[in-house]
């Protein structure tokens, strides 16, 4: 692998992640977070539709006029994404069952229009290809990371499995409901972007206002 | 009547689709920052969420249900999958419809809500309350209740959010926090507000 693509491939995982930093497909992130087993089809799902629209709407850019562009990317999406449904619907009822509407939603995840526009517009087919993957594996990482914290602490098992013997089977470990309910992951995204941004101070947003600073040794002395 | 005031406030309070679904986030977080613009925004949802689930609905209900054909002496076809297909485009062209409208005869009006036609295209709440409605398979007229109050209630929360997020610019965040988390961790304590409504039996 050359250093353009690896620099395409990875970058959007921490340093350019579409949700902590560019605040796209924040919705589905949060919605299908509370089990694994949905995550990781919601990740596959998204990463697929991304990489396949990205390639054949830069495969096309050449020949649509800009004036209806929206709507042919809109066609292409939309097409991806219901063969994606039809195609959980067929392998993977339960799933899909669970994802209710979320699967169609993908037809306005902002990822996926985001990276028509900001790169399949301007990139050859095979690079849009390998960005679509890559933006797909930033989303795909946060909803692991989420999935992984909600579902052990909610329930206490992954994928099926026991990883916190419940007090309830004779185990220590309390489940703690809240992280089932949806305010746990707002607050659980809102945690892992305090992560990043200390990790990456360069991703910090700046303050329109800062609070004065009081002067040394004049505070208390009144 | 009583179960469609039960529909409306299920579907403004219990069911809200911003913060219970989690819909229209990307919008709700980039455009929640002054009281005015928020609200000009949730406006325009409400009436765009108005127009286009009774419209899908009906398309729904007589062109690609399960044997929905048989006005036509068709039996047996079921178009349902290009569901999906057909309520992006009817969205699409009732905003784009609704703009020139707007343009032509409402210019003040244009002025205030214009700015923010072109984002609902791809906002998924609109789109979500379609495919809740297909999925729940509402009739015409509980999807026109379900269309004003799933848009109310959007309009509810992304106004309340921004009236919190600009007192909210004057205290002391770690600077990490700062903007998008600060922001996050405000919509889920919104969140678990609006989830005290969940217990109430209609």
């Amino acid at each position: 692998m050359d250093k353009e693509t690896k620099k395409v491939l990875f970058e959007p995982l921490v340093d350019n992640n579409p949700i902590t930093l560019q605040v796209l497909g924040v919705c589905s992130a949060l919605a299908v977070t509370s089990q694994m087993s949905t995550s990781l089809i919601m990740a596959m799902a998204l990463t697929s539709v991304t990489a396949c629209s990205s390639a054949a709407i830069s495969a096309v850019r050449n020949h649509a006029p800009s004036s209806i562009r929206i709507i042919v990317q809109m066609i292409i999406i939309a097409s991806l994404v219901i063969v994606v449904d039809q195609l959980l619907k067929a392998f993977a009822f339960e799933v899909s069952k669970k994802l209710s509407v979320f699967v169609g939603l993908i037809i306005t995840n902002c990822i996926v229009m985001g990276r028509a526009e900001a790169y399949a517009m301007k990139n050859p087919p095979l690079q849009s290809f390998i960005d679509g993957i890559g933006n797909g594996m930033g989303y795909s990482l946060i909803l692991i990371i989420v999935a992984l914290f909600r579902e052990t602490l909610g329930s206490g098992k992954l994928l099926g499995f026991d990883v916190l013997p419940l007090v309830k089977d004779g185990g220590w470990y309390v489940p703690n409901g809240m992280m089932l309910l949806p305010p746990s992951a707002f607050f659980i995204i809102g945690l892992i972007i305090w992560a990043f941004r200390t990790w990456k101070p360069k991703q910090v947003e700046h303050n329109e206002f800062k609070i004065m600073a009081i002067a040394h040794g004049e505070g208390g002395h009144h | 009547m009583e179960a469609y005031i039960s529909l409306f406030v299920k579907a403004v309070f219990i069911e809200n689709l911003a913060l219970s679904f989690f819909l229209g986030m990307c919008t709700f977080l980039a455009v929640s920052k002054k009281i005015s613009t928020a609200m000009g925004l949730g406006i325009a949802v409400m009436v765009v969420q108005t127009l286009t689930v009774p419209a899908n609905n009906f398309i729904y209900q007589t062109l690609l249900k399960e044997d929905a054909l048989s006005w036509l002496g068709i039996t047996g076809v079921d178009l349902s999958f290009l569901s999906l297909l057909s309520c992006i485009g009817m969205i699409a062209a009732i905003v784009q419809i609704l703009e020139m409208i707007l343009d032509k005869f409402f210019p003040a009006l244009y002025q205030a809500l214009g700015i923010f036609l072109p984002l609902i295209t791809v906002n998924c709440a609109i789109l979500a309350g379609s495919l809740f409605m297909i999925e729940r398979d509402y009739n015409f007229s509980e999807s026109v209740v379900y269309g004003i109050g799933s848009g109310f209630g959007w309009a509810l929360a992304i106004t309340v959010m921004a009236g919190v997020r600009e007192k909210l610019k004057y205290s002391d965040i770690p600077a990490a926090l700062q903007g998008l988390g600060i922001t996050f961790i405000t919509a889920g304590l919104m969140s678990l507000g609006f989830m005290a409504f969940s217990g109430i039996q209609l």
